[in-house]
């Protein structure tokens, strides 16, 4: 719009607002309401125009805004399927650590007394045995140091033994480092992809009607399902998607599958 | 014997180790994932090789495949020792000529098992 046109404009509603002033007072002095209620309005008139105009271009706006968010389906998907999933897995990690724990005390907790026990049988027999090498025994007690001796080496090789055995489970527990990283790697690769999704409505919303987006596929969309079937996933953890899929629940699934393979 | 022992998280790779060790294994080596393992394999003469799925670069099953493709690594006997349970997963792996599947968690006897039915396979095939 032309500066002097828009000047021009302007002049004419002031003094058509003028004009609509002066009729409301002689309306009001000389009393006749209805007729100055009507040129109330008519001066309301320009503002109101303005507000609505303003808010049919917010709703617009709005809308579009919203279409667009509806329209990035991956922003969906992610909200709807996999924030859930992830705190799901999380919930699974907390678990699954929590169990690695415990077995790796309950090992120590039967370990000890063990170790302790096979010490304090080292003491008597080294106090018994230095009284001895100081010919201080009698013939009596000799025979005892010597059943002692042959019990501690008895004890010495099962409790050796049971140690061993419990040192492999403490060793064995230690697969929830693994396990449970495989996991939070994923939850951090789905964390990423929510940011960059945020972003990207960021950058929609600030550019308001600007609704031209570069064609970026998203990283699910350009990865054929197929493809992405073979490629690691990490566990399957309990209650997620994970357990829609067709997978093993067991060594002995395995085998059995291989086996009918030919393997 | 020389067996490399392939997995990006090192605890793994200590635990599969020391497991080895208890099975008379003492000649182990270790990778992070298929890029470094394949390089390592070429030129290091072993003959065994455990490998994951799951990890960076290249994976487990890739590096199966380029095992299987090179003329000098070929008969390498694999052992996959991986969390990946999926069916289709097993069967791509079986197909790509995999030795033999351990799903994890696994067991110190179950990793015994496989290990030596493996070597019972190559001996029966003389």
């Amino acid at each position: 719009m032309d500066n002097t046109e828009a000047l021009d404009q302007d002049a004419e509603r002031r003094a058509l607002q003028l004009e609509f002033a002066r009729q409301l007072v002689a309306r009001l002095e000389s009393s006749e309401w209805e007729e100055a209620d009507a040129l109330i309005r008519q001066l309301r008139l320009p503002y109101e125009q303005q507000l609505f105009e303003e808010l049919g271009k917010l709703t617009r706006e709005l809308h579009e805004a919203l279409n667009s968010f509806r329209g990035d389906a991956r922003l969906v998907e992610l909200t709807r399927d996999h924030i859930p999933d992830a705190k799901e897995r999380l919930n699974y990690v907390v678990s699954m650590t929590e169990q690695a724990s415990h077995r790796t005390l309950n090992a120590l907790d039967e370990a000890m007394p063990i170790t302790e026990a096979l010490h304090a049988m080292a003491l008597d027999l080294r106090a018994r045995w230095a009284r001895f090498r100081n010919r201080e025994l009698t013939i009596d007690e000799f025979r005892d140091l010597a059943r002692g001796v042959e019990t501690f080496l008895e004890s010495g090789i099962q409790d050796t033994e049971r140690l061993k055995a419990l040192m492999s489970e403490i060793l064995m527990s230690q697969d929830y480092q693994d396990l449970t990283g495989q996991i939070i790697r994923r939850v951090i690769r789905l964390v990423q992809e929510v940011e960059e999704n945020l972003v990207e409505l960021v950058r929609l919303s600030s550019g308001r009607l600007d609704l031209q987006r570069p064609a970026k596929p998203s990283p699910s969309e350009s990865e054929p399902d197929a493809l992405d079937a073979l490629r690691g996933h990490g566990p399957v953890v309990p209650n997620t998607r994970d357990a829609t899929a067709d997978v093993v629940s067991s060594q002995d699934d395995v085998d059995a599958l291989l086996s009918s393979l030919g393997f | 014997m020389k067996i490399l022992v392939v997995d990006d998280f090192s605890t793994m790779r200590r635990i599969i180790k020391n497991l080895l060790r208890e099975l008379g294994f003492n000649n182990v080596s270790e990778a992070d994932d298929g890029s470094t393992a394949l390089p390592m394999l070429k030129t290091g003469g072993f003959d065994f090789l455990i490998t994951d799925w799951n990890m960076p670069n290249m994976e487990g099953i890739a590096l199966l495949k380029a095992v299987r493709a090179d003329p000098m690594l070929k008969s390498l006997p694999v052992l996959m020792v991986t969390a990946e349970a999926k069916r289709d997963q097993i069967i791509e792996a079986a197909q790509a000529g995999v030795n033999g599947y351990i799903v994890k968690p696994f067991t110190a006897e179950t990793l015994k098992e496989k290990i030596d039915k493996i070597f019972e396979r190559i001996e029966a095939q003389g």
